[in-house]
């Protein structure tokens, strides 16, 4: 019987290891060719253990036309989309989840309707209101467009959570004289400091990545996000793959950096139902 | 002046609701609409010529164009494949790691890896794994002899699809199972060793017991993975652009390609707008009927 159990758990972790084997291998390559220093030319039989690992191809990005630059942009995108969205759509979720008013409805229906459409059938009108914004070519661009998509998507999760708090705090606070920005503020938000990191996490990675808007909208090559930057890398740099994975690695630290420090918002995040990476 | 709380009461939420909204009305309703306006033009980009209103032309155009024909069959058998191979393996992956009692959140975050990693990075990957002279041809010829010389994946629509269905159960397959392990989790035991007792073995309490407690849980991610599998768009933007010949190109690809590389505006908007009301109503459908009152 006891050696039954054994050879049971033994087959399970086989296939655990084996799952996990297929699901990191492609990464695994990443990082083997991006420590492959000048292999020019696809090498074969491909190794996976380099002869002579070196951070050369990491050095050579790193230093390579505006990189710093463009990791830079993205930060500055990702940080203010972030913020915004995560006040706006809890501005908007404590709105519906705590009043009553005309329009409700209505309202609630139609943002709902409008983020179940895809977000690259709007970006032809999006282009042309970008344009006679003047918001073309300019990082505010991308920031604006980025918080009004996610602060909608976001507002049904905060809304939930926020119908989840005890309404007795908040009715102490307005008997003794404090109006609803007090509740907001001091009540609400601090609450809710769970729900408001997930957010702030999805939106930050889902900002940090957002590849199509980014293209479409920037032209000048200063101004562009790292996606849209290791993109056309990519076009110059066809076949030096370790160099394009040394930059792709780049851009992942952050995203890994975020998943590893904060774990446990992303398994709630993702059952409560709301977000789909 | 300090207004009375019931004074507060009708006007407060209307200022919550502002700066939230003045970037959805911009941003995302009005876009919409300005779509569905300029798909009824032939819209010009320049601005010294005026677009013409065409009436429905854009959308007679497309349901005869044999590209987007193409395209739609792409997009649906995408899903068709992707959808229930992600869903099968995300739940063989889930009971597995319920079942290990060391290592499991170590496990789970590696699984899950391939969902947080951009689009971008993964697509890549992929193109470096399938290209011609690349890795999994090296497997198949060189290595298991399955093969008897390297096939072109990426030359060809039938074979490039291999790669992007591969990628998109593999980027997906983390999403669905950390939904499912919470579920599984939230089982009660007792359930289970009440049917062990009774004499089911493994398999019959998995789909007698198990499988019907989660079916909201199931129903929720079958509604998320239809629409996200109708959403594909980057996979193929990179890997094969569309190409080639448009033969790999699904519908969102195939509107963009349409309005920034042939700079047809109004084309692409028409095309935007069929592929909007497709996806609203399947997914008001879905919700209305497979409503699942857990996650609202």
């Amino acid at each position: 019987m006891k050696n039954k159990k054994w050879i049971g758990s033994l087959i399970l972790y086989t296939l655990a290891v084996v799952g996990g084997v297929i699901m990191i291998f492609p990464f695994l390559w990443m990082i083997s060719n991006a420590l492959k220093e000048n292999v020019f030319v696809i090498e074969y039989p491909p190794q996976l253990i380099p002869n002579a690992p070196s951070l050369g191809n990491f050095v050579k990005a790193w230093t390579s036309q505006n990189f710093q630059l463009y990791a830079l942009n993205s930060a500055f995108v990702a940080s203010i989309s972030t913020f915004l969205t995560v006040f706006f759509s809890a501005m908007v979720a404590y709105a519906f989840a705590r009043f009553k008013f005309p329009g409700k409805e209505f309202l609630f229906f139609t943002i709902l309707i409008v983020l179940m459409v895809p977000d690259v059938t709007l970006i032809i009108p999006r282009f042309q209101v970008a344009k006679v914004l003047g918001l073309r070519d300019s990082l505010w661009g991308l920031i604006v467009v980025y918080v009004a998509g996610s602060a909608s998507a976001n507002m049904f999760l905060l809304r939930g959570f926020f119908e989840t708090l005890p309404k007795e705090l908040e009715e102490a606070v307005l008997i003794d004289g404090g109006n609803y920005l007090t509740v907001f503020f001091r009540i609400i938000l601090p609450l809710s400091t769970p729900a408001l990191a997930t957010v702030a996490i999805f939106s930050f990675l889902g900002h940090w990545d957002e590849f199509t808007w980014a293209l479409t909208a920037i032209d000048d090559p200063t101004k562009r996000t790292l996606p849209v930057a290791i993109y056309s890398f990519i076009g110059q740099h066809t076949t030096e793959w370790g160099l394009v994975f040394a930059a792709m690695i780049i851009a992942l630290v952050p995203v890994l950096a975020l998943f590893i420090s904060l774990q446990r918002y992303f398994a709630s995040g993702l059952t409560a139902g709301s977000v789909k990476g | 002046m300090k207004l009375s709380l019931k004074s507060q009461r009708l006007l407060i939420p209307y200022l919550f609701l502002l700066p939230g909204l003045i970037f959805f009305i911009i941003f995302q309703l009005y876009p919409l609409f300005q779509g569905i306006q300029m798909s009824f033009f032939n819209w010009s980009i320049m601005p010294t010529k005026p677009s013409t209103f065409i009436g429905l032309a854009n959308y007679l155009r497309a349901f005869n164009d044999p590209i987007f024909g193409t395209a739609v069959q792409n997009t649906v058998s995408y899903t068709l494949v992707t959808v229930p191979a992600q869903m099968i393996l995300a739940m063989a992956a889930a009971v597995l790691l319920n079942n290990i009692r060391r290592g499991k959140a170590l496990f789970r975050a590696i699984y899950y890896l391939p969902v947080i990693t951009s689009w971008l990075i993964v697509s890549f990957l992929m193109r470096y794994f399938f290209q011609t002279e690349g890795l999994v041809n090296y497997y198949l010829v060189d290595v298991f002899h399955l093969a008897p010389e390297p096939v072109a994946w990426l030359n060809q629509a039938a074979t490039a699809f291999v790669a992007i269905d591969i990628l998109g159960i593999w980027k997906g397959i983390g999403w669905s199972m950390v939904i499912y392990l919470a579920a599984l989790q939230g089982i009660p035991k007792e359930l289970v060793e009440a049917a062990a007792i009774d004499g089911a073995n493994r398999w019959r309490s998995f789909f007698s017991i198990t499988l019907p407690l989660m079916r909201p849980t199931i129903v929720f991610t079958l509604v998320m993975l239809l629409i996200g599998g109708f959403n594909v768009f980057l996979s193929v933007y990179f890997i094969t652009g569309g190409g080639p010949m448009r033969q790999t190109e699904v519908m969102l690809s195939y509107s963009f390609h349409q309005a920034f590389d042939f700079l047809e505006f109004g084309y692409g908007a028409a095309l935007a707008t069929i592929i909007a009301i497709v996806l609203v109503v399947a997914s008001y459908l879905q919700l209305r009927y497979l409503r699942n009152p857990q996650y609202e």
